[in-house]
């Protein structure tokens, strides 16, 4: 049946950028669990970095089962989500529903893939500290196949409600960026605080870590908007260029901002800055001029500094402020293509942004879009969390969260620095 | 005067330092440590090889008090570091000849 869609013929440069764009994406995933790991303290360090690993293994089997058919079948109805044609991939040679693709249907698969194990990755950040690694686990499987699979189906499939109802969303700023935003704030709402939080500091135990992930994504998000081209063109080309000026516009922005604030610029802020711009581009790069790209990353730097503080505020412990970045920065960037979007940039722009007197109709569909995509991730995700604590349970015990995730669940330690804690005797 | 010395568990510290400021102690020495007692170690497991680590992480706390403070100061350090399960610690009292404060050459209790 899917012969129907004859697929376009292969361009073998379109199929080479996008192969080193899977590869470039996913070392986003050990890049965000180094970021990640930096700002933990130093006995949940390989628990962090463990969930940002294990997620890369649990998705890629959920994705080629179900979730790659999910997203990107046919319509099983309404727009809502795919078919199951494609589950297990044993169609998967055929083109992709809908989409004119110059590349192999499979490259499509694997470079999709790379997304939504980065998507899954990003909310262990809300959890941080205490969630069981089982639990974790578990909860990844889950929301992989019922939240985000969806969600891409209604954005990126052609046949999606969102897409049909005309969002645009290069890169993921609904699926990718709001959508683990809002499903952070869920889990961190179910899960409950860390012990001792907000009295205790938490100071993050390894900075240069952090900002060695934060290099690491930086470079990887070029493949991931450019890459979103599907092709190596201009397209590609302008992408790229948007997300590193996006990057660089949010550390100004943030640092500005936090040395007017507290007097010092630090290298945590820094860090956050250039990550909260690169997620404000991501549904934006392939949209947007350079100057508006600036523009978008400092914005979205300056607005997630001050998104940091909702959490103290309202008391959720998102505790590494997947919420403040991925949820604001995601919002900004998916209501800014309504302000600037150009179709000299990409032709598939139908309404210009406001700013270049294309009215309101691209801004009220960027709306929308945040609308839905907030309101399904939040809502599924506290059902999966809040079903999961009731059956499994989602917390270590109090005094393994004391002694911390590396010893209690995967009985090893980060770091040897005193000649005792290394006398260790084999045992039988 | 007393020297007054805490093993405590790591995560009790805070509590320890809080009660003790309620109580109005107003010096602290703290260091990382690592030893065993009943409690024994625990297990760490590389590359499928299990290791048995004997010595455990805990924090010394140390406290110099005149006489007539030492056993309140006692009770409190206990109080706060308690959980009631093994492993949670022990504190014991030294006598202690003579005290210097450095910036200003005071001696004896005036120096605590």
């Amino acid at each position: 049946m899917h012969l129907l869609f004859k697929a376009a013929p292969v361009d073998s440069g379109d199929t080479a950028w996008i192969i080193v764009c899977t590869a470039l994406v996913l070392l986003m995933t050990p890049g965000l669990a180094f970021f990640y790991a930096g700002m933990v303290r130093s006995k949940h360090a390989l628990g962090m970095i463990m969930q940002s690993f294990v997620t890369i293994a649990i998705v890629s089997v959920t994705w080629v089962l179900v979730g790659y058919s999910l997203a990107f079948d046919h319509d099983a109805g309404f727009g809502l989500v795919g078919g199951l044609d494609l589950a297990g991939l044993t169609h998967a040679e055929v083109a992709v529903p809908g989409l004119h693709l110059t590349i192999p249907p499979l490259a499509f698969v694997a470079f999709q893939m790379m997304f939504a194990i980065l998507t899954a990755a990003l909310l262990s950040g809300a959890s941080a500290d205490r969630m069981r690694f089982g639990a974790f686990v578990t909860f990844i499987a889950i929301w992989s196949v019922v939240v985000y699979a969806p969600l891409a189906h209604w954005t990126w499939s052609p046949e999606g409600w969102l897409h049909q109802a005309g969002l645009l969303d290069f890169a993921g700023g609904t699926v990718v960026e709001i959508c683990s935003g809002a499903s952070a704030l869920a889990l961190a709402l179910v899960i409950g605080p860390r012990r001792g939080w907000p009295r205790e500091m938490m100071a993050p135990h390894n900075v240069p870590l952090t900002l060695l992930g934060a290099g690491l994504l930086w470079f990887g998000w070029i493949g991931f908007n450019a890459g979103s081209a599907l092709s190596a063109g201009n397209l590609a080309a302008s992408a790229a260029l948007a997300t590193h000026l996006s990057g660089v516009g949010g550390m100004i922005g943030w640092l500005v901002f936090e040395k007017r604030l507290t007097g010092k610029a630090t290298t945590l802020g820094g860090a956050s800055g250039a990550v909260a711009g690169l997620v404000a581009i991501t549904p934006a790069a392939g949209f947007l001029s350079p100057l508006p790209a600036l523009l978008l990353g400092t914005t979205a730097g300056v607005a997630c500094l001050f998104g940091v503080r909702l959490k103290f505020r309202f008391r959720y412990d998102d505790s590494l402020d997947v919420v403040a970045v991925h949820y604001i920065g995601g919002v900004i960037g998916t209501l800014f293509i309504g302000l600037f979007a150009a179709a000299a940039v990409n032709p598939a722009v139908a309404h210009q942004g406001l700013v270049f007197g294309g009215g309101f109709t691209q801004l009220a569909r960027q709306g929308v879009g945040v609308l839905a995509a907030t309101a399904f991730a939040f809502t599924a995700t506290y059902a999966i969390a809040w079903a999961l604590r009731a059956t499994i349970g989602l917390r270590v015990e109090p005094d393994e969260e004391s002694e911390g995730l590396d010893s209690s669940q995967h009985a090893e330690t980060a770091y040897e620095f005193t000649a005792t804690s290394s006398l260790g005797r084999v045992s039988r | 005067m007393k020297l007054i010395v805490a093993i405590v568990k790591p995560f009790r510290v805070g509590d320890v330092r809080d009660a003790l400021g309620d109580i109005g102690v107003r010096g602290l020495t703290v260091s990382d440590a690592q030893g065993y007692g009943r409690q024994g170690g625990h297990t760490e497991v590389y590359r499928g090889a299990e290791y048995q680590i004997d010595f455990v992480p805990k924090v010394r706390m140390e406290v110099l008090v005149d006489d007539v403070d030492a056993s309140r100061v006692i009770e409190t350090i206990v109080t706060a570091a308690k959980t009631g399960k093994i492993g949670d610690g022990k504190v014991w009292v030294q006598n202690v000849e003579e005290v210097v404060r450095v910036r200003t050459g005071e001696r004896g209790p005036e120096a605590i």
